[in-house]
């Protein structure tokens, strides 16, 4: 699931570092995650997990991490955690 | 008091505006004329607010109405406000297809199908013109005063909404430090010259109305950021909660859009404060009565009446 969140992250988030080395929590705002690249990273993560974010996911926190972004894809897919 | 009532009340206010023809309807839901006597609010609304801003801006500008179509695509309002976006259409087929738009006419029916879009389409904010104007390197930071007009489509019959509207707006732009220091300066000033008007307002972080789904993810971003706050009047029961002014961090967003780059090379930020005129008049008229003449003398000298 990480590698495919990193993906979408590459192609999608324009992020100021290498996707790579990103650490679990850190903060893809301050890394430069825009308002536009974070929808644009939603819309990706829908299609290549199948899924659809409810309203009340529609939240700043949802995307603003590695980790955050994973819980939030636990919690779609009703997978269980590793 | 119950809801309906409130919304009596409200409709009641609408009915004496236009009973006292300060304002007077049109044909078009959400559009009037304006008499003299709002005229006479307005500028002195606008004269309070060049008198604010007198002893920072550098420059002071009257902005248009209409704007390059394209300006919707590169300010981002297109993607976040399909919604409120106002195109210009003309009939630009030429006389070849000139019988069928008589013909359609004449049939009461669809003439419309005659049209095509042109380059041009309305402005959807006070100072969005004012951005491709400083495309280029920025030396020093500039602070610029605008008259700016906006059409949105949104037809009611809620005074606060009516479609072409003015903002009248102290821009600043250059450093981040200085777009962050511009919107929270003017916070309390405008809140201070609204309470001289006798409008007591409160600052609220507030998001702008983006479109659908993906508009509330980007509400959310910018509530969390505090890049809007709206000074937000309490008028009640006359007229509902509504946003007298508002205060914008725009961060890089017109500067990356508009190539606005500072001596560093970096894109320029911005900020705003935008003063909705008419919303303000609305806002004396529901407080102190449909006679500026029976207002607080305080007010009329302050508004040169």
């Amino acid at each position: 699931v990480d590698e495919e969140i990193r993906a979408v992250l590459a192609a999608h988030g324009r992020l100021a570092v290498d996707v790579a080395s990103l650490g679990d929590d850190d903060d893809l705002y301050e890394l430069g995650l825009s308002s536009y690249a974070s929808v644009r990273v939603m819309l990706a993560l829908e299609e290549r997990f199948q899924v659809e974010f409810p309203s009340e996911m529609l939240r700043r926190r949802t995307f603003s991490s590695l980790g955050a972004i994973r819980e939030a894809l636990f919690v779609l897919t009703g997978a269980s955690k590793p | 008091v119950s809801s309906d009532g409130l919304e009596e009340e409200r409709a009641g206010f609408r009915d004496a505006l236009l009973g006292a023809r300060i304002l007077l309807a049109s044909d078009a839901k959400g559009v009037y004329l304006r008499s003299a006597t709002f005229e006479a609010v307005v500028a002195g609304i606008d004269r309070l607010v060049s008198e604010a801003a007198s002893e920072e801006v550098d420059d002071r500008l009257y902005l248009p109405l209409v704007v390059a179509r394209s300006l919707l695509e590169r300010s981002g309002f297109l993607a976040s406000f399909p919604d409120l976006v106002g195109a210009i259409w003309g009939f630009l087929a030429g006389e070849a297809s000139f019988a069928e738009l008589l013909a359609a006419l004449d049939s009461q029916g669809d003439w419309t199908s005659q049209l095509e879009a042109t380059e041009l389409a309305l402005c959807p904010a006070g100072c969005h013109p004012l951005y491709p104007a400083l495309r280029g390197v920025l030396h020093k930071e500039r602070r610029v005063e605008a008259f700016g007009q906006a059409f949105r489509h949104e037809p009611s019959n809620d005074l606060a909404r009516m479609l072409t509207f003015r903002q009248h707006e102290v821009v600043y732009v250059g450093s981040p430090q200085g777009a962050v220091a511009h919107r929270d300066g003017w916070v309390a000033r405008a809140k201070s010259l609204l309470g001289g008007l006798g409008l007591d307002t409160e600052p609220v972080v507030a998001s702008d109305p983006f479109f659908g789904r993906l508009g509330a993810l980007l509400a959310s971003q910018q509530e969390d950021e505090a890049l809007k706050i709206e000074l937000v009047a309490n008028l009640a029961p006359r007229v509902a909660p509504m946003a007298l002014a508002s205060v914008n961090c725009h961060r890089d967003h017109f500067g990356r859009a508009f190539g606005i780059v500072r001596a560093n090379d970096e894109p320029a930020h911005s900020a705003c404060v935008g003063f909705g005129v008419e919303r303000i008049a609305l806002a004396l008229f529901a407080a102190h009565g449909l006679e500026p003449r029976a207002w607080p003398g305080s007010v009329r000298e302050r508004l040169g009446l």
